[in-house]
């Protein structure tokens, strides 16, 4: 047998505490994000009579259920109570909270990464699926359910099946006008929703090689929406410079001791994934969703497909059920669909990168539709206005509003109407995510503000941003 | 924990691939209490009820034979998305004891297993085979035995499916797993004194700033 290994067999071998039976181990959990949905779990534990094990280990804000604007109808009590109640466990239990009010609050998985809490070769877990995002910076990190939340809590561990590994590899130069949004969008439209169920994704190739973080971010963030619960990149000398000097970050000895552990996760050469894609960048081309899935995507320059012409009687029904949603009509060029709202946000797309890609396009230009930009914490917030971007947007006729999860999660009162059109740089465009029957169409934040100002899906490089 | 042996229910087909957990439950029930009297209703709320809070006939559990059944036989990829562990509330709010699919997402399909719900994964044409005889007749009863891995077809064949030993084990006493996990308190201890001296980087420092 081949002592190649890869590496999200580094990250998972050393945090194996027992074997159990059926091949389930006892994994080992270093680090546990919080944030006010997850509350129930608190509740729980506390009925129980069982105490918080590592408070240490667990990092807490709030960001489903919070206002993003005074303007926004805001939480109900229901909402307003789990807030509070995030706040107040948290208080009584000692862990770290970034509540409403301090400045690091944001989105749990913008903030994790931003606060350095989030490195390579740790294993990371939140009661949100999108915890993949982490897996950017070469840390396992996986999205759980309410009862794993209760049992990391009590236990700093989990029960795992270990699962498959598949390489999807992006090799090449992506074009201008493409974006990392793009790459897992293609990806995902490849493989399928369900393509990855039961493994763990490492994304390699020169063009993820050439990402920022921000960008190999929104990448690992999708990868529930290809059906994995955990993508990874390898650590390089992009992620030690964004590592480095964080808050929570290692320092001195530590710093010197984990830089030198953390260059020997990448992949070996010659290791064995259970599945291997290959993309060539070259042909990802700026893409939107057209459908209720989020592998219902096509190039900008397509047309809304037809079910008459899909073999599959189940994929033909389900296509026929999604364009009826939509309000689509085969054969009708992406490019000409009219979008009533767009929203530039959430885990996906809320990074300092994304302002910066959507406020290029929207220089100079206005805003045709109601536009909402959402930073994804209180500090992108700050920098944006740093380097004048809130001026961009807001000369344009843009909403510039507070840190959070905002419409892409359809929760804390910030929802499209029945029938509205979005055009929105988050992660899923299931039917009634964004509100009931909001119509929403994926896309990167470059694509969004290219909406925004023409008022329907547009390539954006034709505005020639 | 409620333990799974063996359940025989009317069963009901979900042909739509990809069902995900926001359409199991839209995102603003999210805030309910699991023990409210009404948490059944949420199940696949929106698509399942009008805005004036009538049923929507189309929808397969309002169909005569299908109301109250006890286990769901579901295409492709169901309860993908979300992790909102309320999607298996829900299912166990209504009654449902059981979802057998051809593939189910990896975070729902951990999540039934916390809620005595047993998920069966079973070839595609196998599930499209049981779909296609519970259509042919509303109201026929499948049978899930979890102590022969077997899941009896209304038609009468019984098709082997695989478990894991150690869910299985969970859910046939209804144990209660942090309870279990607790009991390795020791190796739990002794792995985090190990990783504090190999790894001691591992640990964020505590203030933070």
């Amino acid at each position: 047998m081949s002592s190649a290994r890869t590496m999200f067999e580094k990250v998972w071998a050393p945090h194996v505490v027992a074997e159990g039976p059926g091949g389930h181990v006892l994994l080992y959990i270093d680090r546990h994000l919080l944030h006010e949905g997850t509350t129930a779990a608190f509740g729980r534990l506390a009925k129980s009579g069982r105490r918080v094990r590592r408070p240490d280990l667990a990092f807490a804000t709030a960001d489903h259920y919070v206002q993003t604007s005074p303007a926004s109808p805001g939480p109900d009590a229901e909402g307003r109570g789990m807030i509070e109640s995030l706040a107040r466990y948290t208080a009584d239990q000692h862990i770290v909270h970034f509540g409403v009010g301090d400045a690091r609050r944001g989105i749990v998985h913008v903030i994790g990464p931003e606060q350095g809490l989030t490195v390579p070769g740790v294993t990371l877990v939140c009661g949100d699926s999108h915890t993949a995002t982490h897996g950017a910076f070469g840390a396992l990190a996986f999205g759980i359910g309410s009862s794993e939340v209760e049992h990391v809590l009590a236990t700093q561990t989990l029960w795992q099946k270990k699962p498959l590994t598949m390489r999807i590899s992006v090799e090449g130069r992506l074009a201008t006008g493409v974006s990392a949004k793009d790459v897992i969008l293609a990806i995902i439209a490849t493989i399928g929703a369900g393509g990855g169920v039961g493994h763990a994704i490492e994304y390699a190739g020169s063009a993820i090689r050439a990402m920022s973080m921000d960008e190999r971010m929104t990448v690992c963030n999708m990868s529930i929406e290809a059906g994995a619960r955990a993508g990874m990149i390898a650590p390089d000398a992009t992620t030690f410079a964004f590592i480095e000097g964080r808050p929570f970050a290692p320092r001195g000895d530590a710093w010197a001791q984990a830089l030198a552990y953390w260059k020997t996760l990448p992949t070996d050469a010659g290791a064995v994934f259970d599945r291997e894609v290959t993309l060539a960048a070259a042909d990802i081309a700026p893409t939107v969703t057209w459908g209720t899935s989020p592998q219902d995507a096509l190039p900008i320059t397509a047309r809304v497909p037809d079910p008459e012409n899909v073999p599959d009687a189940g994929r033909r029904e389900s296509m026929t059920r999604a364009l009826a949603y939509m309000g689509l009509r085969p054969g009708t060029p992406l490019g000409e669909i009219a979008v009533n709202r767009v929203f530039i946000g959430s885990c996906t797309n809320s990074r300092l990168d994304d302002l910066r890609a959507a406020a290029r396009v929207v220089k100079g230009r206005r805003a045709v539709v109601p536009a909402w930009v959402v930073p994804g914490s209180g500090l992108i917030k700050r920098a944006a206005e740093a380097e004048g971007l809130d001026r961009v947007f807001v000369d344009a006729g843009f909403e510039w509003r507070d840190a959070g999860c905002s419409m892409c999660v359809g929760m804390n009162g910030d929802l499209a109407g029945a029938g509205e059109r979005v055009a929105s740089t988050s992660n899923r465009n299931f039917e009634g995510r964004q509100g009931k029957g909001a119509r929403t169409h994926l896309m990167s934040p470059a694509m969004a503000a290219a909406a925004a100002v023409t008022g329907r899906l547009t390539d954006v490089r034709a505005l020639g941003a | 924990m409620q333990a799974f042996t063996r359940v025989t229910a009317v069963a009901v087909p979900i042909d739509l691939p990809n069902v995900d957990t926001d359409r199991v439950i839209p995102a603003r029930f999210l805030r309910k209490d699991k023990n409210v009297p009404e948490y059944a209703s949420f199940l696949f709320h929106d698509v399942r009820f009008n805005a004036d809070g009538s049923e929507k006939p189309e929808f397969v559990l309002n169909r005569q034979g299908f109301r109250g059944a006890g286990i769901v036989v579901a295409a492709e990829n169901f309860g993908c998305g979300s992790s909102r562990e309320a999607a298996v509330w829900a299912l166990a709010a209504y009654g449902v004891r059981s979802v057998i699919a051809p593939s189910l997402g990896d975070i729902f399909h951990q999540n039934c297993f916390k809620n005595g719900l047993l998920p069966v994964i079973l070839p595609a044409d196998v599930a499209a085979d049981l779909r296609r005889q519970l259509h042919a007749k509303p109201g026929l009863t499948i049978t899930v035995d979890l102590e022969a891995q077997t899941v009896t077809a209304p038609e009468g064949a019984r098709h082997r499916f695989d478990v894991d030993a150690f869910r299985k084990e969970m859910l046939l006493n209804g144990r209660d797993e942090i309870g279990l996990t607790l009991g390795y308190e020791a190796q739990i201890a002794e792995f985090e004194a190990r990783r504090a001296r190999e790894m001691a980087w591992a640990v964020p420092p505590r203030a933070g700033a």
